[in-house]
């Protein structure tokens, strides 16, 4: 546990996290409209999602389905009946006047989540509910200089409300949290986690206390969009609550914003300001009832989830615990991986896999799925190292021609000449000229230099324009030089 | 006067495929007979054009002996129902100039069987009312008025104007709603039938909504039979409606056979209530007498929550009420009276738009639902709901159907009222239950009263069993022989 050291000793700090998941679906919640993102202002709106007069919400059943697979995905129970309860509050972009979202009878109940700390260890993390309910459009202010204008693409859309315990101490735990959380849902493909796009979105509720405290007063950090804001949101407002109380003060209940330029939280809006909801059950709408079967058939057909896959990886690629980590954080990642440890040595396919190809995407800013060099391509590679074609040292070569060109290695090879020497009479030739020139160090050498062994080695791959086969060139040369 | 207009529905269609006027002459003699009722003020829009349209299409139609189940019928809409680019105001100034880009699904299959529209029906503003008089365009008269005084009087609510028009002899039949009462009472206060359906049986889709859990669509006419008629083509399972039900529509004029006997007949004691007048207590006794003759058995049955009924209603009603209206928020369409700030751009807009009746709801619904008071109102009244439709229950397990007034007067003066919203409310003691529980009941015109007044008699059937209902009230309608008219027929001088 981490605590923040303040004037009067340690502090503790307690966070429970709000996270708004887009679901991923082609039509929203309650409506047939469309969903994409970026699309021009108010092209993607029916008459459903704009609150005209008799208008009724229709439920989307691949929502349903997508929440329920989630449930299922933070290990829940799903709850066979549910209730669509109407929210109210007045706002431009929220047409009706009332969000439908699910108060009392949410569709996923308890749930959990392990989240992957720095040092290696894990920590499970309590979820209390999962529920669907609709996004607000967006009010655009700065179109006009006394006006604002609404743009409802965004009105309608479906919402998963994922809502955790006050089970985390740390900004590094509740950053632990959200890259499993998004790891787990792109997985399902649920939603895809996008928060700079707003797909996916937190509000962080921060309190602090003394060890053995009972939970201090809490402050909501509303709409954080990217998991370094929510870390950095958090921090601030521990220390800031920290202070406050430190020098004499309270905390008071309410809502903040975080101010991602100053990387500081203020005010929204006070408890006493707080809307009243008057939550009633939506009468436009029956409760929702699932099939048990159909849960259960959602439930067989779920995909391997980042933890066992990651089990897995380590017990049958006997990979480290971070090799894991590092490929199954994106399913992208662990399918590329696994389809070219197929076969092959897998710790090789992950160096090659983490380090050169993730460097190299990196360097490119491009994600796995477009990746010039695929998983086929880099598995003939290493074939290409396994079977002596070529060097390790020459295959990192080919590979950048890979990625520059597009060409597979083998072709590379034959068009290069790369090919691997590995005639022992060509490389005694080599090494036969090197050493006629430098009698000299051999003379070193034999005096007991040991050193020089890696310049002779150097030598000879640089007579053969690092063709050579490493190993038979260290081989002959020992047999050579103590000849 | 015409003789066409006189026509019911379905004699109106069969003369019609027989070739004996045509749609045009029977849309004709509508349109004339609209135009001389103006000073009823029943109507909020005609649309004569798109009528003699729709009965043009009709006549090529009826030509070609390709004839839909309405064919060339001239019907009034209340202005409730969405109507594709023709102005739906719901009785308030906040819908003034509104034109849906769509149809309601009950309309859009009125049209679909080959109805023709004649215009839209004033209202209670958002169909809160009793009385015709929470529109924002205007109270609407009735057609009748008491023996020796020339007072005006109100035509009941909310879907007056559909009562006044159909009663006048301006449209053939009308569409109505009914959330609390707003079909069966202005049907016994104009002298037609009115019958709400069971909720689920015609879709919401397009109706501007009151109280999403209770509002129902549903037939004003002339007669029992074409109320059968016109239900039908109403009804269906519609997947833009969520609570609109998957259950087949029946034949509902085939279930009128006249014959009831060992059909048993609820009497329930409630419904016998403090300040009934004698008079609505005597043609009770004569409706359980009519049926009696019929070869049905009566029997008293108890609906022990009834006394509650009346105070959840106006509970849960609002509550639905204050967020249904929320919408209407000047933003997209409609009024906007613009202001400083958002907030005091719908304070200007709401307080302009929303007249008394339907601002002292939208608070009472507030109130209801706010944090602390829902407890004890809201979730109270929906237990008390709960109640009431298992008394129905329980009272069907020795009954058929129930029999009782349809409203505990008749016709009152406009103004007679309107200072009293209690008093008001209290038009509703006999039909809110069914609302309550989501069953179907039907007013029929069963005599007048000692100044010459229509009264209505309700009969209330289980869910889903508008066949039964229909069939116990054409023998009622038989037995009534109600041909007292209203003393303004268009056209009539």
């Amino acid at each position: 546990m981490s605590l923040i050291k303040g004037e009067t000793g340690d502090w503790e700090v307690v966070i429970g996290l709000e996270v708004h998941a887009q679901v991923i679906s082609n039509a929203k919640l309650f409506s047939g409209a469309a969903t994409a993102f970026g699309a021009e202002p108010n092209t993607q709106v029916s008459l459903v999602d704009a609150a005209f007069p008799g208008m009724l919400p229709v439920i989307n059943k691949h929502c349903v389905e997508q929440a329920v697979k989630t449930g299922l995905g933070i290990d829940a129970q799903i709850n066979l009946v549910s209730v669509f309860d109407r929210k109210n509050y007045f706002y431009a972009d929220l047409p009706p006047g009332y969000q439908i979202s699910q108060y009392t009878r949410p569709i996923v109940g308890k749930g959990k989540l392990a989240i992957d700390l720095a040092d290696g260890s894990t920590r499970e993390i309590a979820i209390t509910r999962l529920h669907l309910e609709q996004d607000a459009g967006k009010s655009l202010h700065d179109q006009h200089p006394s006006q604002t204008y609404v743009d409802l693409n965004r009105a309608g859309v479906a919402l998963m409300e994922i809502v955790s315990e006050p089970d985390l101490r740390s900004a590094e735990e509740a950053g632990a949290y959200l890259k499993k959380l998004r790891s787990i849902l792109r997985y399902l493909g649920t939603c895809d986690g996008n928060m700079e796009e707003g797909s996916m979105r937190c509000d962080c509720n921060v309190s602090v206390r003394k060890s053995g405290d009972p939970l201090g007063t809490r402050c909501e950090i509303k709409n954080v969009n990217s998991i370094r804001f929510v870390m950095q949101a958090i921090e601030h407002e521990a220390r800031r609550q920290i202070a406050v109380i430190e020098e004499g003060g309270t905390i008071r209940q309410e809502t903040r914003l975080f101010d991602s330029g100053r990387g500081v939280t203020r005010p929204m809006r006070s408890k006493e300001e707080a809307h009243d909801y008057r939550y009633f059950p939506d009468p436009d709408l029956l409760p929702l009832e699932l099939d048990a079967e159909w849960v259960a058939a959602l439930k067989r057909d779920l995909p391997e989830l980042p933890d066992a896959k990651k089990a897995r990886f380590a017990t049958q690629y006997k990979l480290s615990s971070y090799d894991a980590d590092v490929l199954v954080d994106e399913q992208a990642n662990a399918e590329y991986f696994e389809a070219v440890a197929k076969g092959r040595d897998a710790k090789l396919a992950c160096n090659w896999v983490t380090g050169d190809l993730f460097g190299a995407l990196n360097k490119l800013g491009l994600d796995i799925a477009r990746s010039p060099v695929k998983a086929g391509d880099l598995g003939a590679l290493l074939d290409l190292i396994a079977d002596n074609t070529i060097s390790g040292r020459i295959a990192k070569d080919v590979f950048a021609e890979m990625l520059a060109s597009g060409k597979s290695a083998a072709s590379i090879v034959d068009e290069k000449g790369l090919r691997q020497v590995t005639d022992i009479g060509a490389i005694e030739q080599a090494i036969d000229a090197v050493l006629a020139k430098e009698t000299g160090k051999i003379a070193e050498y034999r005096a007991g230099k040991d050193k020089l062994f890696g310049f002779f080695v150097g030598q000879v791959m640089k007579a053969t324009q690092g063709k050579a086969n490493p190993g038979l060139v260290n081989e002959l040369l020992k047999k050579k030089l103590s000849g | 006067m015409s003789e066409l207009t006189e026509l019911g529905l379905a004699e109106a269609r069969d003369g019609l495929r027989a070739k004996k006027f045509s749609a045009r002459e029977m849309t004709q003699a509508h349109i004339v007979s609209v135009a001389a009722a103006r000073s009823l003020n029943a109507y909020l829009c005609e649309t004569p054009e798109q009528a003699l349209a729709m009965a043009a299409e009709s006549d090529a139609r009826l030509a070609r002996g390709e004839a839909r189940p309405l064919e060339g019928l001239p019907l009034a809409i209340k202005d409730l129902f969405c109507t594709e680019n023709v102005p739906t105001t719901a009785g308030s100034r906040i819908l003034e100039g509104f034109k849906p880009p769509y149809e309601s699904t009950v309309t859009a299959n009125l049209w679909r069987d080959g109805a023709v529209m004649l215009g839209k029906t004033n209202l209670d503003e958002f169909a809160m009312g009793s009385s015709n008089i929470t529109s924002a365009y205007g109270q609407v008269e009735n057609p009748w008025r008491r023996r020796g005084d020339n007072r005006p009087l109100v035509p009941g609510g909310s879907s007056g104007g559909s009562a006044a028009a159909v009663a006048a002899r301006t449209a053939l039949a009308a569409t109505g709603t009914d959330t609390g009462g707003s079909i069966r009472q202005p049907a016994s206060f104009c002298g037609i039938v009115g019958l709400k359906p069971t909720y689920g049986r015609c879709s919401r889709w397009g109706i501007v909504a009151f109280a999403s859990s209770l509002d129902q669509a549903g037939p004003m006419t002339r007669s029992v039979r074409d109320a059968a008629v016109m239900l039908k083509s109403m009804s269906g399972h519609d997947p833009k409606d969520s609570t609109s039900a998957p259950v087949p529509v029946p034949d509902f004029e085939a279930a009128l056979t006249g014959d009831i006997r060992g059909l048993k007949v609820g009497i329930p004691r409630e419904y016998r209530i403090d300040g009934m007048p004698a008079e609505i207590e005597a043609l009770w006794q004569r409706g359980i007498g009519w049926l009696k003759s019929a070869g049905a058995v009566p029997v008293e049955v108890s609906l022990k929550m009834t006394k509650y009924a009346l105070p959840a209603y106006y509970i849960i009603a609002p509550a639905e009420a204050s967020s249904n209206l929320a919408r209407y928020d000047g933003v997209r369409f409609g009024l906007r009276v613009q202001g400083d700030s958002l907030d005091a751009m719908y304070e200007a807009t709401r307080a302009q738009g929303f007249g008394a009746e339907v601002r002292r709801r939208i608070l009472i619904g507030t109130y209801v639902l706010s944090a602390g008071y829902y407890d004890a109102y809201y979730l109270k009244a929906q237990r008390v709901r709960t109640l009431i439709a298992r008394d129905f229950d329980e009272a069907f397990k020795s009954c058929d159907v129930l029999l009782t007034p349809t409203a505990p007067s008749a016709a009152f003066a406009i103004g007679e009222k309107s200072d009293d919203p209690i008093a008001m409310y209290l038009n509703d003691v006999f039909t809110v239950t069914v609302n309550l529980a989501g069953l179907p009941g039907i007013s029929v015109p069963a005599g007048l009263s000692s100044d010459g007044l229509p009264l209505g008699l309700q009969v209330i059937g289980r869910a889903f069993d508008e066949e039964t209902v229909l069939r116990a009230g054409e023998v009622i309608e038989r037995a009534a022989q109600f041909t007292a008219k209203p003393q303004f027929i268009a056209g009539s001088a």
